[in-house]
């Protein structure tokens, strides 16, 4: 099982740089948060996998699943929201400025879009 | 706490305390500043008097209160002999400076800020002076070359003011660098940063093999402050500094700070032979040089900056003979250094203020209009160059006698003799071209002598020129032996200090300096004819400009390296060199296997295909990421099965969390996507997605392997402790929320924080943001009418109380099941915004009218009084408690601070992603206004 995580992982994260990798924000946000995924999951993992141990503290129960990790990924989680929805309010700011969804802020000089 | 026992660092504090006071007092009235100034510096004299008998009965006082236990700084205060001489030092000559400056700034210029600065800089200088603690010693260090910068930058319109205040800054400031570098290695060796345990541990700290390095970077320190060979330069460069400051800093004080350090650590580095060869190199190359270049310069304040550098370097030198006798005479002519140099400085500002001119070139023959302050200046002058019956020539026999007697070569008597000669012939040259010869025809005004307070300052210091050079032994002696027995930390070597010992080799050796002085001034046209043709274009700026510069150029050429601007090459530079830095580091520090021995969980055929799903929706968000909807729907797929994949492994509120962001980041990446483009355009060459898919995979393979060699070890958790102590400790059996609600709170605050900035961030970015958005979409159809379906409206406003109750629910329950603040907030978020959604944004904005600000304001606030109240009960921030209430029907119910906590988690979460949501929602609102406008006047 761990190798189908560890495989999982890594398809996510090939897949999060190559979409980082291109020019226009929206492939880029859709990497973002595969990279997040990925990230989170890595992360999650630390704590080894367990399936059906206990989560919740319970009379008589010795086997418990890692807490510790699960806390880090819960808040990372949020905290990946939060950077994903300012990246795309930024994308649209930048937009208005630059005319442009380039990432590096380049204007298009032919089709694509046109303001 | 008794009154005695903050002695000390009362002292120190005192001219902090002022700094402020004074600044704020120089509104009322601009003298009140110079008034309120005195009182302090004359306070702080009255409270160091108090303390003085300590020293002076073999004592070290030591006043010690624990600050930052983690890196074993204490805010810790020691008197002894040696730092009581220069905080007297610095304090006397400070109440002298601050009687000057009052007379001698002008109207325009701010009092307020002035005596700011010098009270700052006088209460860092007071804290090296009597600090314990090494790293306060460097703390105090920083502060001095701080304040120094603000005081020659102090006119601020005035560009040679900038540059030199910069300048100072670079050099003393990369001085204070090494010399904390050297004070860290140093606490490491002794395994104390305490003076008291250092000076105890000589024979540790000069065995160690750290010694050489650490000696290096502290002497760099030391050379740097005190304005040594080859880091002299900057002094000059400060003279741009109004001349109290000059006087103050430049001559007296600061730059005795680094000498004050070879003191200090005297017993410990001493007789060494990186200390022999360092400081004497040091001192004997800076007193030639500074001597020397003394003599040429035509502006008054270089001529005396030049001598500075010169009497330092002398100092300096009789340190590095490493005896008790050199020691001796070196902090005896750290006294009369400071009186009649600062007392020179003074006068020269005089000229200055008087003349308007301070050049040699135009100044002559003002003996006739200011015979006081022309008097002055001979005394002073006279001491400086070592003529009797002045304090500069006691100390200059007791130099040529320790040159003579304790140095090992020839050469450095007849070095030190030369230099004392140049020493005449500058001081020769400035009493002489300014106060006598023709009346010099440049001058555009008349000078007269100054008011008698501005004269005040230097009265006395050029009488204790005097009675020190007549008296010594009944004047200075008992300080400068208590100074001297502090700075050995042993007693005193007994000298007999006199004017006359009778026909002996240093009398010779003044006498061919005095008369190789006259010589040199009797033959300047000459010399500085040559030295004119030679010489003068020697520029230390250009050098260090071209260090400044260079360090520049090669911060850009590194900075192009690794990124030129475009994104897509930094996270090229980022992941190559993660693989490199991963890939070295599993070759050169891994144990040999890459995978562990840890049992692996058995594979089944369920999360086989699970897995194949999901890496079939990767490769089709890749593949179809140019169709914006398309790729967004399959994006949300894959967030399904990561949930899917935390409820299989054990972790329910990570389940809950993902799947209830997932569906708030599709509804804002919908909302977002209306903006852009529905297609991207392509523009990759085919090299370039290969290159790409190189990397990309690469680093996937990179991670994988990375994961499953954690996967497969053992580990040993530290989580047993939250197992053990959650219900205990934290009153809850959901382990995940008591964490993040408790054990962990500090992060969760933290985090919330962060979430609440993006939100308001985001508020700002879109404040006023019009994009231009399509009437069509991507196929050229035009928007459905039918913008708010009635069935979606009638179910989403049934729905709103019940999902409300879920998410109230789910918070209640948190602390013992899988729920909690974060979840909950996200639910009662979802349930609002599909309210949005539904009915639209005028008609819901109606009825949901509250404020998202106060909301995210109020639940940081809610989480930081939970914390704060258990402060208030004496408890560490955060600390939580609980307890059981019966409720009726509901029953036994448990009741804990912490809920309070997430509570505040719970506003921030709803408080941020409805912000967020709404905000865009609108933008979209006004949007569609302006372009619907466009589209009428098309069709018209």
């Amino acid at each position: 099982m761990e190798i189908l995580i560890a495989l999982s992982i890594g398809i996510l994260t090939g897949g999060g740089i190559f979409l980082t990798l291109k020019s226009r924000i929206f492939s880029v946000v859709l990497g973002l948060m595969m990279l997040s995924y990925a990230v989170n999951l890595f992360l999650f993992s630390m704590g080894r996998l367990s399936i059906n141990k206990a989560a919740i503290l319970k009379d008589g129960v010795q086997n418990y699943a890692d807490p510790l990790p699960q806390a880090l990924v819960l808040t990372a989680i949020v905290i990946s929201f939060g950077m994903t929805a300012f990246l795309i309010v930024l994308s649209l700011r930048a937009k208005k400025e630059l005319g442009s969804d380039h990432i590096d802020g380049q204007v298009d000089t032919k089709n694509g879009d046109k303001n | 706490m008794t009154f005695a026992m903050i002695e000390l660092p009362l002292i120190v504090l005192l001219p902090f305390l002022g700094a402020a006071v004074v600044a704020y007092v120089s509104k009322a009235h601009r003298l009140l500043a110079s008034w309120v100034s005195g009182f302090i510096t004359l306070f702080a004299i009255i409270k160091l008097f108090q303390v003085s008998h300590i020293p002076f009965n073999d004592q070290t006082l030591v006043q010690s209160f624990s600050w930052i236990r983690s890196i074993n700084l204490n805010f810790a205060f020691r008197l002894d002999g040696i730092g009581m001489l220069l905080a007297y030092i610095v304090l006397i000559i400070g109440l002298f400076i601050v009687i000057y400056a009052r007379y001698y700034l002008s109207k325009k210029d701010s009092m307020g800020r002035f005596y700011s600065y010098l009270l700052l800089f006088m209460g860092s200088m007071v804290g090296i002076a009597l600090s314990e603690n090494i790293i306060q010693i460097f703390f105090f260090w920083e502060l001095t070359s701080l304040s120094s910068f603000l005081l020659i930058s102090f006119w601020q319109y005035k560009k040679e003011g900038r540059d030199g205040a910069i300048m100072a800054l670079v050099v003393t400031g990369g001085g204070g660098l090494a010399l904390f570098a050297s004070f860290m290695m140093l606490g490491h060796i002794v395994g104390s940063y305490e003076l008291s345990t250092i000076l105890q541990s000589r024979d540790i700290i000069i065995s160690s093999p750290l010694f050489t390095p650490m000696f290096i970077l502290f002497s760099l320190g030391v050379i740097t402050k005190s304005a040594q060979f080859p880091f002299h330069f900057w002094l000059p460069h400060a003279m741009a500094a109004p001349t109290p400051v000059s006087a103050y800093l430049h001559s007296a004080t600061m730059v005795k700070a680094g000498i004050f350090l070879l003191a200090r650590f005297y017993p410990v580095f001493s007789d060494t032979p990186e200390w022999d060869f360092i400081i004497t190199t040091a001192g004997l190359i800076t007193l030639l040089t500074g001597a020397f270049f003394a003599f040429f310069k035509d502006d008054l304040k270089a001529l005396l900056a030049y001598s500075t550098i010169s009497h330092l370097g002398l100092v300096t030198f009789l340190f590095g003979l490493s005896t008790p006798l050199a020691t001796f005479t070196a902090i005896f002519h750290i006294i009369n250094h400071a009186t009649f140099k600062a007392a020179l400085f003074m006068i020269v500002g005089i000229v200055d203020h008087e003349a308007k001119t301070r050049d040699l070139k135009k100044l002559g023959g003002l003996f006739n209009l200011m015979p006081y302050t022309a008097t002055l200046a001979m005394v002073c002058a006279a001491s400086m160059a070592g003529f009797p019956p002045f304090n500069g020539f006691l100390s200059k026999e007791m130099i040529l006698d320790r040159a003579l007697n304790d140095a090992s070569y020839l050469l450095v008597p007849i070095l030190v003799t030369l230099g004392s000669g140049f020493s005449v012939a500058y001081s020769i040259r400035l009493v002489a071209d300014t106060f006598f010869g023709k009346k010099s025809g440049f001058l555009q005004v008349e000078p007269h002598e100054p008011v008698s307070g501005m004269k005040l300052p230097i009265y006395i210091l050029s009488f204790a020129c005097i009675v020190v050079g007549i008296i010594p032994m009944l004047s200075v002696y008992p300080l400068l032996e208590v100074a001297v027995a502090g700075s050995l930390q042993a007693t005193a070597p007994s000298v007999k200090i006199a004017l006359w010992h009778g026909l002996n080799a240093p009398l010779f050796m003044s006498l061919f300096a005095i008369g190789l002085g006259f010589f040199m001034y009797w033959k300047k046209e000459i010399l500085i004819s040559n030295y004119d043709k030679y010489l003068s274009n020697l520029d230390a700026r250009i050098p260090y400009n071209k260090a400044i510069e260079s360090f520049f150029e090669w911060a850009k050429v590194i900075d192009k390296k690794i990124h030129e601007g475009k994104i897509h090459d930094s996270i090229y530079t980022l992941i190559i060199s993660t693989f490199i830095v991963g890939f070295f580091g599993f070759i050169l520090y891994g144990n040999g296997n890459i995978f562990g021995q840890r049992e692996l969980l058995p594979i089944t055929a369920l999360s086989s295909i699970i897995f194949i799903v999901l890496t079939i929706t990767v490769v089709s968000v890749i593949l179809f990421h140019k169709q914006k909807l398309l790729s967004l729907v399959i994006i949300g797929l894959v967030g399904l099965i990561i949930s899917l994949i935390f409820i299989k492994f054990s972790a329910p509120d990570l389940a809950l969390t993902q799947i209830s962001v997932e569906l708030v980041t599709i509804i804002l990446v919908l909302l977002a996507l209306y903006y852009l483009p529905p297609f991207s355009p392509t523009e990759s060459s085919k090299f370039k997605i290969r290159a790409d898919l190189l990397l990309a995979t690469i680093g996937g393979i990179g991670s994988a392997i990375l994961s499953l060699s954690v996967m497969s070890r053992e580990y040993n958790p530290i989580s047993s402790f939250f197992i053990e102590n959650a219900k205990s400790g934290g009153g809850g059996t959901n382990v995940v929320n008591v964490i993040l609600v408790d054990f962990r709170g500090l992060d969760t605050m933290g985090e919330i924080v962060v979430l609440g900035i993006a939100g308001i961030g985001i508020y700002a970015m879109l404040q006023g943001l019009n994009l231009y958005a399509p009437t069509k979409d991507a196929r050229g159809f035009k928007w459905s009418i039918d913008s708010h379906p009635v069935i979606l409206k009638t179910t989403t406003k049934l729905m709103l109380p019940i999902m409300l109750l879920v998410a109230v629910f789910i918070f209640l329950r948190g602390h013992n099941l899988p729920g909690g603040g974060f979840i909950a907030g996200l639910i009662a978020a979802v349930a609002i915004i599909v309210q949005y959604l539904a009915n639209g944004i005028e008609w819901s904005s109606k009825r949901l009218n509250f404020d998202k600000h106060f909301l995210i304001g109020s639940g940081v606030l809610i989480a930081a009084l939970t914390g704060a109240i258990s402060m208030v009960l004496h408890f560490p921030f955060l600390t939580s408690t609980f307890t059981y209430l019966n409720w009726p029907i509901v029953g036994k119910f448990e009741i804990a601070s912490a809920m309070a906590f997430d509570l505040g988690v719970f506003l921030v979460v709803v408080g941020a992603t409805v912000m967020i949501l709404v905000n865009l929602g609108k933008v979209s609102m006004t949007s569609h206004k302006l372009s619907q406008e466009d589209n009428q006047k098309e069709e018209y």
